[in-house]
């Protein structure tokens, strides 16, 4: 079987996900992060599907679970690191923190920690691409607890009223924060509502990123052409807690064992091994996010906290 | 070139509104019924026409209007809307407050939100309890949104200019029961100014009166009823109250000794507690405890009669201003 440079290329922003995440998480159980973090292992696949194909010119809005977007939308794994770390090399100084930062200049119009709030905000930025003249495809990720804010809704049905080239990809990981998504709704088919609002509406597999690129993909096409929004669910799971500290207790007995033997890493690993990759290979990927991951938090602690005399600065122009 | 036309405050509003969407244009316009119904109390009349799909019409959706407004200013466009009564506003204040009060401090000044909503709250005659409330402290308490409030013609075109000019999220408050007045000599077409400044609507030496908003009105009637009992104020309406123009308020109040403060809004919480807290702290000296004047801190009823019981009247004024000078 034919291995694509794609599933390597694949396996590595996943790794380069994976390992910012621990690595974060090891900063934050040692205190040098503090405050609340919300990490996205078992999600990879998910934002490096999708991030493969957006262009320079499109503007990708995440939610506050959102450091693997921002690194698989291009943001320098440095600045990320610096931002949780308050650093003045941060992408926003330390004023974002984990769960609010953004770096226009690689497209990521930021994270968001209110939940569903990005989508109405994504649909402005794809109002603003119908009169620019800049091409530009607006993208809102959020969980499948966010379908249940209205804000989202209203969203959803002013891109389609008005045909707006906005995706609208919901990351469903069974849980809307500590609580079954499937107790919050009557239709676990969270496409349908898409749907009913007129909106095209795929379900992908989120664990594999091939099959999110592909929809995503078609969503970017269908927004550029002027034939409006897109909604993808792409399912998949949370291999951790909604946030650092939280015990899990809601999940039953088993879940996390069963969710960590399909999560994406694991699964394309299997297989690559499967296509003929040599281990050697496949360590050689993993190695190579670890190396570079290791730098970036080197450099990121190198730096210089923030200087609390500029806490004032940018309140207005 | 500054001309001049003779317009309502409405008229005013949209001359102004005209003027935006034809010299930027990367403005947008749009809001419930704005486009071509051309809003529920005609002040963006005509602007579809003239100006195409720029402006247009959303669903009553307020968080979606606020939030695409929110990121259209991120992403270069310089968003006007139109939330149709202040009181709506709050379906959708996660938008203003969580959003783009935000987006350029957290962003380090990367990105900015140079966006104006327009609304307008107050009671009239018969409105109802959702539909009458004056709203300008909820947003006062938020740092990153700008706020106005134009009273008279002149100041609905020339704050409403500064404020789509501003380059960070301007709130407008309008008020309905001005729309429609007699029209005056507005100057348009004159160099847009910098947001801030206060209007000086009468000048005396007894008292230092802060107000804004419609009551304005009611508050210039107050001075001049009580002028024939020998009481001269200073009155400051504060036309915008973020920034707001402290050292104007010091300055008279330092002349005049005294301070009395009239909103329109209920008075727990009020702006026009800062006011009283900001002189007092400045230290200047007072010659009488400072006063404040605005609605009873309850809901507002629909009943003409119950309104007015709840509502400052001039006549409040007026007895303010006595207790105040002990004149």
């Amino acid at each position: 079987m034919r291995v694509s440079g794609e599933q390597l290329a694949d396996l590595l922003a996943m790794w380069r996900i994976r390992v910012l995440e621990e690595t974060i998480l090891s900063l934050r159980l040692d205190g040098r992060i503090v405050g609340s973090v919300h990490l996205e292992n078992g999600q990879e696949a998910i934002p490096v599907g999708a991030c493969r194909m957006l262009r320079p010119q499109d503007a990708l809005y995440s939610t506050y679970r959102g450091h693997g977007w921002a690194l698989a939308r291009g943001v320098p794994a440095t600045g990320i690191m610096a931002e949780l770390l308050y650093r003045r090399t941060g992408v926003n100084g330390g004023r974002g923190g984990s769960a609010h930062f953004s770096a226009p200049e690689y497209g990521f119009y930021g994270e968001n920690s209110i939940v569903g709030a990005g989508a109405p905000i994504a649909v402005g930025a794809a109002l603003a691409a119908k009169f620019d003249g800049s091409g530009r495809v607006a993208v809102t990720v959020f969980g499948d607890g966010a379908m249940n804010q209205g804000g989202v809704t209203e969203a959803m049905n002013m891109a389609a009223a008005m045909d707006l080239p906005v995706v609208f990809i919901c990351e469903n990981n069974k849980y809307s924060e500590l609580t079954p998504i499937n107790d919050m709704v009557r239709n676990p088919d969270l496409s349908a509502r898409a749907h009913a609002l007129g909106i095209p509406a795929v379900r992908v597999d989120g664990n594999d990123p091939a099959q999110v690129a592909t929809a995503v993909g078609l969503a970017v096409t269908t927004a550029e052409h002027g034939r409006g929004p897109t909604f993808i669910e792409a399912t998949t799971r949370r291999i951790v807690g909604h946030y650092i500290g939280d015990a899990q207790s809601y999940r039953p007995a088993g879940e996390l064992a069963e969710d960590e033997k399909h999560e994406p890493i694991v699964r394309l690993k299997k297989q690559l091994t499967l296509q003929g990759v040599t281990a050697e290979t496949l360590d050689g990927v993993e190695q190579r996010a670890r190396t570079e991951i290791a730098a970036a938090t080197e450099r990121a602690l190198a730096a210089p906290l923030s200087d609390p005399s500029t806490a004032r600065e940018h309140l207005y122009v | 070139m500054s001309e001049t036309a003779k317009l309502t405050y409405g008229g005013a509003i949209n001359a102004a509104l005209a003027r935006c969407l034809e010299q930027m244009p990367e403005t947008l316009l749009f809001g419930e019924d704005v486009a071509l119904p051309g809003g529920v109390f005609g002040v963006t009349r005509g602007l579809r026409k003239a100006f195409g799909e720029r402006v247009f019409d959303t669903p009553i959706s307020e968080t979606a209007m606020l939030g695409a407004a929110v990121g259209a200013a991120m992403t270069g466009r310089r968003p006007i809307v139109e939330i149709m009564w202040a009181d709506f506003m709050l379906v959708a204040f996660d938008q203003i407050v969580n959003q783009a009060a935000n987006v350029r401090y957290v962003s380090e000044g990367r990105l900015a939100a140079p966006l104006t909503i327009r609304t307008q709250q107050g009671n009239a005659p018969g409105a109802c309890a959702q539909h009458s409330q004056n709203l300008e402290a909820l947003l006062l308490h938020v740092p990153g949104i700008r706020v106005a409030m134009p009273v008279d013609a002149q100041d609905a075109y020339d704050l409403t200019l500064s404020a789509v000019t501003c380059d960070d999220p301007v709130v407008v408050i309008e008020n309905r029961t001005l729309y429609a007045g007699a029209k005056s000599e507005v100057r348009i077409g004159g160099p847009v100014e910098p947001i801030g400044g206060h209007r000086l609507r009468r000048a005396g030496d007894d008292v230092t009166i802060v107000t804004w908003g419609a009551i304005t009105g009611s508050v210039e009637a107050a001075v001049d009823l009580v002028a024939e009992d020998g009481i001269s104020a200073d009155v400051i309406e504060a036309v915008w109250l973020n920034p707001f123009d402290t050292e104007a308020v010091l300055a008279s109040v330092r002349r005049t000794g005294r301070l009395l403060v009239v909103h329109e809004a209920n008075l727990t919480g009020g702006f026009g507690a800062e006011v009283v807290a900001r002189v007092c702290e400045s230290g200047v000296p007072l010659s009488a405890p400072p006063r404040r004047v605005g609605a009873l801190d309850t809901r507002i009823p629909a009943a003409v009669q119950l309104a007015q019981a709840v509502l400052p009247q001039t006549g409040d004024i007026v007895d303010a201003l006595r207790a105040v000078t002990g004149k």
